[in-house]
C-alpha cells in the first residue's frame, strides 16, 4: 500500500474510514465525559438546569469532599482496595506456582494433573451448590470469601504455561547445580523472568477483583465487608437516588444530590483504572496472545 | 529382561523393588514440585469438585439448614416442577432472545472493526483507535448501569435528544418499559466489547503473510476484494474457535448486566436463567429447586458445546476439541 499508488477509490475509503473510526472513538470516551462533568458539577444545579453535556455548568468539588467524608464509602472503598491487592498477590502467586511444576516435563502424574484441572472448566456446581458450600465452609459474612475461591484459575495456569514452556532449561539447571529446591527455583529464577505474564494475570485479576459486585452481594450481609461495586449496585440498581443521598449520611442539606453523588463515586471508583491502563496495557496485549491461542 | 529370564521366581520381585525403589526415589526428588502441584489439586477439590457433588442438592428435598446428606430424596420432582413452572417459558425465551441477539450482533462486529482498522494507513491512529476501544472492557456493569439509568432516564439524555429533534412528544423512561430491554442491553454489551473481542483477529491479521496482498494487488485486487479473498480467509481459524465458546457460552447471557438493569417492571424481558437461579434460589430459599434449574441449563450448554464443536469441525477442519 504505497502512497502513490493511491486511487480516487482509496482516497475516498481512507477518509471514511478515519471519519468512521474517530466517530466511534467519540462515541467510546463520551459516556465516560459526561460522568466525570457531571460529577464536577453542583449536584442541584445539574437537577434543576437541564442536562450537562460537555462542560460544567456550575463548577464544584462539593461532590467529592462529600464522599470523602463519608464513612460508609470509604470502608467500602478500602475492603475493595483490601480485596484487589490482596486477592491478586495471592491468586498470581499461588496459580503461577502451580503452574511451575504443572510445566515441568518430568512432573509424575502430570497427565492426571491436566485432566482434573482442564474438566474444571467446562463443568461447575452451578450457582446454588457453590453458595451452600462456602456457607458450610464458614464463608460467608468473612473476609476469605473475596480471596480463597479467587485465588486459583485453571485458564490463567494454561496462560502461565505457555509462558513457562518458553523458558529454556539451562537457567533452571543452573540453579539446580547451585543447589537450589524446586520452590527456591520458582521464587528466585522463574517468576523474576516472566513479569510479563505475571503483568498480564495481574491485570486480568485485579480488574476482576476490582469490578466483582456480584460475590459482595451474594455472600456478605455485613455492610463493613461490602466492596465499593456491591455499595453502588445496592444504590443504582435496587433503589432511588434519594437512597443514595441517605446512604450518604442524611446531612445533605445544601448543593449536592443523590444523582451528583453517585457520579462523583463513580468516577472515584474507575479511577485507579483508568490510571493503571496505559502501564499495563502493553502487556495485556501481548498476555492475551499467548493464553487465547493455544488455550 | 535378561535378568528376568536367568533368575528364579525369588529373584522377580528383586527387580520389581528395584523399579519401585526407583520410581519412588524419583518422586522424592521432585517432592516440592509434587507438594506445588497438589496444592493446586487440593484447591480443585476444594472449590470446583466439591460444588460439582453438590448438584445432588437437585435431587434432594433441602430447605436450607443441616447438612445435605440429611435431607430426604427428592428423585425427579424438581426437574418436573421445571415444565410446569409458568416463568420458566418466559425466563428460557429471554435467555436465548438475549443471547442470540448478542451472538448475531455482537460476534461479527469486532471481526469488521479489527478488518477496517487494519486498513488505517496511519499506525499511530491505529494504536490510539485501539487503546481507545478497549478501555471501555475495563468498567465495570456497576458503573454501566450507572451511566445508563442516568441517560435513560425521564430528565436523561436520551429523552432530551430525541425530544428536541421533535422525533418523541413525551419522555420515555427506558428501563421501564419491557420491549426496550433487549435493545439496551444488547447496545451497551457490544459497547463494552466490541474493541476487546476484536484483539484476537487484529493479531490474527497482523500475522498475515504481506506477500498475499502484494500478489493480490498485482492481480488487481481492490481493498474489499483483499478484505475478502486475502484477510478473512486466513483468519478463519480464529473466527471459528472464538465461535465455538460463544456458542457453547450462549446460556450465559451476562450475568452481571443484566442483574443492575433489571427491574420489577422490566421483569418480563429481563429474567433470565441464571437472574432466575439468583432469585428463586438465594432470595426466596427455593435451594432444591433453583439448583435443578442450573443443572439443567449446564447440561443444555454442554449439547450446545458439542454441536458448535461438531458444526465447525465439519464446515474447516478447526475445532477446540
Amino acid at each position: 500500500m504505497k502512497r502513490d499508488r493511491r486511487t480516487l477509490g482509496d482516497i475516498v475509503f481512507d477518509n471514511i474510514n478515519v471519519i468512521g473510526m474517530l466517530l466511534l472513538c467519540f462515541i467510546t470516551l463520551y459516556p465516560i465525559w459526561y460522568v466525570l462533568v457531571n460529577s464536577l458539577n453542583d449536584g442541584k444545579d445539574a437537577m434543576t438546569g437541564g442536562n450537562i453535556y460537555w462542560v460544567p455548568r456550575m463548577f464544584s468539588f462539593e461532590n467529592y469532599s462529600t464522599v470523602f467524608k463519608n464513612a460508609g464509602i470509604m470502608t467500602a472503598m478500602g475492603i475493595t482496595i483490601a480485596k484487589t491487592v490482596v486477592g491478586t498477590v495471592i491468586h498470581v502467586f499461588f496459580t503461577a506456582m502451580v503452574a511451575y511444576a504443572y510445566s515441568r516435563k518430568e512432573l509424575i502424574g502430570r497427565n492426571v494433573y491436566m485432566v482434573i484441572g482442564t474438566i474444571t472448566m467446562f463443568f461447575g456446581g452451578g450457582l446454588i451448590p457453590t453458595y451452600l458450600w462456602y456457607r458450610d465452609l464458614g464463608l460467608l459474612d468473612h473476609f476469605g470469601v473475596y480471596i480463597y475461591p479467587a485465588m486459583f484459575s485453571f485458564f490463567d495456569l494454561v496462560i502461565f504455561l505457555a509462558f513457562f514452556r518458553e523458558i529454556p532449561d539451562g537457567l533452571e539447571e543452573a540453579a539446580k547445580i547451585d543447589g537450589a529446591n524446586d520452590f527456591s527455583i520458582f521464587v528466585r529464577v522463574v517468576l523474576p523472568v516472566s513479569l510479563p505474564v505475571v503483568a498480564t494475570i495481574a491485570l486480568f485479576h485485579g480488574v476482576w477483583q476490582w469490578n466483582d459486585y456480584f460475590t459482595g452481594l451474594l455472600y456478605t450481609n455485613k455492610e463493613v465487608l461490602q466492596p465499593i461495586q456491591t455499595f453502588l449496585y445496592r444504590v443504582i440498581a435496587q433503589s432511588s437516588s434519594n437512597q443514595m443521598a441517605q446512604a450518604v449520611g442524611g446531612s445533605i442539606t445544601r448543593r449536592v444530590t443523590g444523582q451528583s453523588l453517585k457520579m462523583a463515586t463513580m468516577v472515584i471508583t474507575t479511577f485507579p483504572i483508568v490510571l493503571a491502563y496505559p502501564f499495563l496495557q502493553r502487556y495485556f496485549v501481548k498476555g492475551l496472545m499467548i493464553g487465547s491461542l493455544k488455550g | 529382561m535378561s535378568v528376568n529370564l536367568s533368575t528364579d521366581t525369588r529373584g522377580h520381585p528383586t527387580v520389581k523393588a528395584g523399579i519401585r525403589s526407583k520410581f519412588l526415589a524419583k518422586l522424592w526428588g521432585q517432592r516440592y514440585l509434587q507438594v506445588m502441584a497438589l496444592l493446586g489439586v487440593a484447591w480443585m477439590i476444594l472449590f470446583n469438585y466439591i460444588p460439582m457433588y453438590g448438584i445432588l442438592y437437585a435431587f434432594k428435598d433441602y430447605i436450607g439448614i443441616g447438612k445435605m446428606g440429611d435431607a430426604p430424596w427428592a428423585g425427579w420432582t424438581h426437574f418436573q416442577e421445571i415444565f410446569e413452572d409458568d416463568q420458566m417459558i418466559q425466563v428460557i425465551k429471554n435467555t436465548l432472545g438475549i443471547s442470540l441477539l448478542k451472538l448475531v450482533i455482537g460476534f461479527p462486529l469486532p471481526i469488521i472493526f479489527a478488518l477496517f482498522l487494519n486498513e488505517l494507513r496511519s499506525l499511530k491512529f491505529n494504536r490510539i483507535v485501539q487503546t481507545i476501544s478497549y478501555l471501555p472492557h475495563f468498567l465495570s456493569w456497576v458503573i454501566l448501569g450507572g451511566i445508563l439509568t442516568a441517560w435513560l432516564a425521564d430528565v436523561g439524555i436520551v429523552n432530551d435528544i430525541l425530544m428536541g429533534l421533535h422525533l418523541i412528544k413525551e419522555p420515555i423512561s427506558y428501563l421501564a418499559e419491557p420491549k426496550y430491554f433487549w435493545t439496551i442491553v444488547v447496545a451497551s454489551d457490544v459497547w463494552k466489547e466490541f474493541g476487546w473481542g476484536a484483539i484476537i483477529y487484529i493479531a490474527a491479521i497482523a500475522s498475515i503473510s504481506p506477500e498475499l496482498y502484494e500478489a493480490a494487488t498485482i492481480d488487481g485486487a481492490g481493498r474489499f476484494q483483499k478484505m475478502r479473498y486475502v484477510t478473512l480467509p486466513s483468519i478463519r481459524g480464529t473466527i471459528s474457535i472464538l465461535f465455538i465458546l460463544a456458542v457453547s457460552a450462549l446460556l450465559n447471557s451476562n450475568f452481571d448486566q443484566i442483574l443492575v438493569l433489571k427491574n420489577q417492571v422490566n421483569e418480563s424481558a429481563s429474567n433470565v436463567i441464571d437472574t432466575y437461579v439468583f432469585e428463586t434460589g438465594i432470595s426466596q430459599g427455593r435451594f432444591s429447586y433453583s439448583a435443578a434449574v442450573g443443572l439443567v441449563k449446564a447440561v443444555i450448554a454442554l449439547f450446545l458445546l458439542l454441536f458448535a464443536n461438531s458444526v465447525t469441525k465439519r464446515m474447516n477442519q478447526s475445532s477446540l476439541f
